[in-house]
Order: C-alpha cells, then structure tokens, then sequence
C-alpha cells in the first residue's frame, strides 16, 4: 500500500503546489457563471416550486466544476508525465496497474472535492442552501468525480499530445457538462431534447446530486444513482484493461 | 557473461543477476531485437555497447519494464519480469538514457516519491547518503528544473539507487557531463560494484567500458556480435599496429602484405601479435634498413567496436 499511498499523496501535492491554477481559478470562473446566470435568470426562470434559480443553478454549477476539475486532474498529470518522459519514474518501480488506477482516481476525487467545496461555500455567500439527502449529495459527488478521474486516465493514454488532449477536453468533456441541466432542468427542453440528455450520463449525475439537496429531481435518484455506478464500474474496467496492458505506456 | 542456448534455470541457488532468453521486438517494419541470449552474472561490471540503433536501450527497456519483448523470457535475480515483476523491480535500478525529471518537485520530494512507490516508508537516511555522495546535498531542496544537466542526470542516478537495488543499469550515464563529474561518479559506481552491486552499463565512451567493466556485449541490428570479457575482446578482434619510421622509406616486399596505410613517412602495419614483431625486425635487418623510430600501438574497445560494426 506505500506505493500507492505515495503515488496518491505525489499527486494530492502536485494540484496542491499550483492551487492558483488548479483550485482558485475554476472557482473564480464557476462563480462568474452564478454571478451572471443568476443576476440575468432568477427573476425569469423558476424550475422547481420553492427552490429560486440561484439555489437550482448552485449544485449544479458545483456538481460541473467538481467533474471538469476531476477529469483536468488525472488527465492533465498522466499526459504532461508522458510529454515529458517522467512517466517513467512511475513504471520502472513495482506498482500494480491497480495501484496506478486507484491513486489517479482518489486524487482526482480530491482535486474535485476542494474545488467543489470552493464553490459550495461561496454559493452560500448567494443564497441560503440547505441539504436535504447529504449521503445522496457525497455519492453522485464521489461517483462523479471518480468516473471523470477514469476518464481523465483513459483520454491521456489515448493522446499523443497536448492537442489531442484539448479536442478531448473541449469537443467532449465541456458539451457534456454544459448539456447536462446544470443551467436548467430537461423538463423545459422539447421531448427531443430531453431525449438526447437521458442518453448524457452527466446529466443523471448533476440531477441527482441536486436531489441531495433539494429532495426533488428530474428523474428518480435511485435510477440516476444505477445509471452513475454502471458507468462508473464500465469505465474503471476499461481504464483497468488499458492499464494492465500498458497500452501507449509500456511499448 | 555467456551466451546460452538452453532454456533459463528456474531457480537456482545464486541465481544469475540478468537472464535474458530469446528476446524478440519489433517496431513497426524494424525488427529491434532478433534472438537476444544474454546472462550476466552476480557482482559483475558489464558493458552493452553497440551503434545507435543497435537495440541497447530496447533491451533495457524490457527488462526494466518499460517495454514489452514480443516474445522470449527475462529475469532479474531469477523474477520474471512479466509474471513476477514486483520482485523483478525491486531487484533493479535503471538510470534513463533521457534526462528527465518532473517540474513540479524539489530533489529530496523526488526522491522520497521514489522510495515510496519501491514500498519504503522513511528512507531519509539513505537519501541523505545518496545526496551526499552525489554532491547534491545543497541542492535537496531545490527544484530539479532549476538545476544543471548534470546535477539533474547525478539526480536520476540518485532515484535509481533509492531503493539499493542489487542490480544497477545505467543506460549512457555520463552523457553530457563534464569530466570531473563523470570521474566522482565512476568512483561512486565503481564502490557500489566492489560492494557486490551488478551494474550494467550502455555507453559511447568506450574508453570508460575498456576502464570499468570486465565484460562486454557488442550489438548490432538487435544481435549479439560479440560477447565475451573485455581482455579476450581485445586480444581476439583486434591485433597491434607497428608504426615504422624507415631508412630508407621504402618497405620490404616481404612486409607488404602486412601492411594497413601510411601515414607521411611512417608505415603502418597490422600484426595479430607482438611475437611478429621479431620476425618485421628481422626482415627489416635483412633488408638492410634501418630503423628511425618505432612504435607499438594497442587497440582499444574502440578499435574492436569499429571492427564489428564494419563486418
């Protein structure tokens, strides 16, 4: 396990060592979002009956910022390791592939976690928010976190550069979090679209992670929570089988 | 070391620091590796040389684990790399051929991260050692971007020993690094052999492989063209070169065919061995010509490494 812990731990202080880059700027871009969704949408828009559009946008917003950090996390650390050849570092010495797994995943849950947290409780400087179901609220944020961590592992492996890496950042991960009901709830969208973001995993992360405050969602908790631990264990078994191959690691 | 044939000993008493059976890579259309038989035993000092190209870090890569042999078995200390490889890595340290290193730690974190993914929790004295005898102690704090290519290759040095693994490979260690520094290390490397550490070395300094290690392997196009200590390598693969300065300049015919070039007025001449000597100044006597000046001249690895990369 001193493996692994170190391997966790090196990787906690690498985000931690540019926390002005990694932590303090997502949550000066995530409150200028609230600041301005807010100030234009809350007189205009309500989704649910007794929750105003700040508190409905502020989950949301944390829940976003939580899954782009985590994916940025693990994805940002593994493909700068392989640019710069320092990956070997990590491969000449007897870690498990496993090993490799859990610790890119449990700091990228971190890294999601502080920045989340960030967010949340500058939220609260916006509106009161009160958290009705919190194991609800802690299991979409791990799950979510954890499965952009995977996926963060998975995109730095496939690319060979820092630019395949971006197109996978920006053409993927940004659509599907912006298109995920952080900004509203499905149910205004036309049946089409409300089609197309059931087919979104994020979306069942963002709806159910709002439950665990509100107490009310789009769709049942249970049903997302199903959904989120499926994709969750489909993508640490690829990352797993990707890892234990070497595949763009060991040549 | 000596080339095998049979298939590799499942466990031996003292088994062999670096096995290496029919190892086979390919990349592409470039076959890297064809056939690779190799073992080098506990304690020694041994060399891998061979043009760019040649396979050298290939193979160290697979047995180090960064790369995957296509197909062929190796082990270190008798673990498997593949099916025992945690043994297999804790068995060997590697210095990269590439200067690498990661921006974001100082030297002392670098090094305490190494530790720990070997599984050693408080390794500070050693490291403290190891910063010590690489002459980076005032540098344990300081980032590794900040430092010198050759404190940042001292540095490498350091991460690969941090775990005392008994088998050391430095894959070109002293590339690019100034003499003084390339002498300390030597030293270091050299103490760390005489204390029962296998170290394996790839270098283009051949004179430090001639210096340092008592066998080498030469490869060319992924094979083994020559494997034997470097005393016999030597002996066998290269003669002496007689250098005569002549009155009058002109050779016997009796000597041509001994002869490999002339260089102004001295003729050069190849000889498989100094007992020819008495018989060139015999025939020199004969010839009624006299010689000015007379030197023998040995060969050197360099001399037998050019010999078999030309063949």
């Amino acid at each position: 396990m001193t493996g692994l812990l170190t391997l966790f731990y090196k990787e906690l202080l690498r985000f931690w060592k540019v926390s002005l880059q990694t932590v303090l700027s997502p949550l000066v871009t995530t409150l200028l979002y609230l600041l301005i969704f807010s100030h234009v949408l809350e007189s205009h828009v309500q989704v649910y009956s007794e929750v105003n559009y700040t508190a409905f946008l502020v989950p949301g917003l944390v829940m976003m910022a939580m899954l782009q950090n985590a994916f940025s996390n693990s994805s940002s650390s593994l493909i700068q390791s392989k640019m710069t050849g320092n990956i070997v570092f990590m491969l000449l010495p007897p870690l498990a592939y496993w090993e490799f797994f859990v610790a890119y995943v449990a700091a990228s849950v971190a890294r999601g976690a502080v920045v989340g947290l960030g967010v949340g409780l500058a939220g609260l400087w916006f509106v009161p928010l009160t958290l009705a179901h919190p194991l609800w609220m802690l299991a979409f944020a791990v799950l979510g976190c954890a499965i952009l961590g995977a996926a963060g592992i998975i995109a730095s492996l496939w690319a060979d550069n820092y630019d395949q890496m971006a197109a996978v950042q920006n053409f993927i991960i940004v659509p599907l979090t912006f298109l995920s009901g952080v900004f509203y709830s499905i149910h205004s969208l036309p049946p089409f679209w409300q089609a197309v973001s059931h087919a979104n995993p994020f979306f069942y992360l963002i709806d159910g992670f709002r439950y665990g405050f509100f107490g009310v969602s789009d769709v049942s908790p249970l049903l997302a929570l199903t959904i989120v631990a499926t994709c969750f264990l489909a993508l640490s078994l690829a990352t797993l089988l990707l890892l234990k191959s070497g595949y763009k690691l060991r040549k | 070391m000596t080339s095998r044939n049979c298939c590799l000993q499942p466990e031996l008493v003292t088994p062999a620091a670096i096995e290496i059976h029919q190892v086979h890579k390919r990349f592409g259309s470039v076959q890297a590796l064809c056939g690779i038989d190799l073992t080098v035993q506990q304690g020694e000092f041994f060399a891998l040389l061979g043009p760019n190209g040649a396979g050298k870090s290939t193979l160290i890569n697979i047995l180090a684990g960064l790369a995957l042999a296509d197909s062929g078995r190796l082990a270190v200390l008798g673990h498997d790399v593949r099916a025992d490889y945690r043994q297999a890595r804790r068995s060997i340290g590697v210095v990269p051929q590439e200067l690498v290193y990661d921006a974001f730690f100082t030297v002392r974190e670098m090094l305490r991260f190494q530790s720990g993914y070997f599984g050693i929790r408080n390794n500070k004295a050693w490291i403290d050692e190891l910063l010590e005898r690489l002459a980076l102690t005032d540098k344990a704090d300081a980032y590794v971007r900040h430092l010198s290519g050759g404190m940042k290759r001292r540095v490498l040095v350091a991460q690969a020993l941090v775990h005392k693994p008994p088998v050391i490979v430095l894959d070109e260690p002293t590339a690019g690094v100034d003499v003084a520094l390339r002498q300390s290390l030597w030293a270091f490397i050299r103490r760390l052999n005489q204390q029962g550490h296998t170290i394996v070395l790839t270098t283009h300094y051949l004179e430090e492989a001639e210096a340092l290690c008592n066998r080498v392997a030469m490869l060319k196009q992924g094979q083994v063209v020559a494997l034997d200590t470097t005393a016999n390598l030597l002996s066998r693969h290269a003669g002496i070169q007689l250098r005569l300065k002549i009155t009058p300049p002109c050779l016997p015919d009796a000597l041509q065919e001994l002869s490999c070039g002339r260089d102004g007025e001295v003729f050069k001449l190849s000889l498989h061995h100094h007992a020819e000597l008495e018989n060139v100044l015999a025939v020199l006597r004969e010839s009624g010509v006299e010689v000015e000046d007379l030197e023998v001249v040995k060969p050197d690895l360099e001399d037998v490494f050019l010999e078999l990369v030309k063949s």
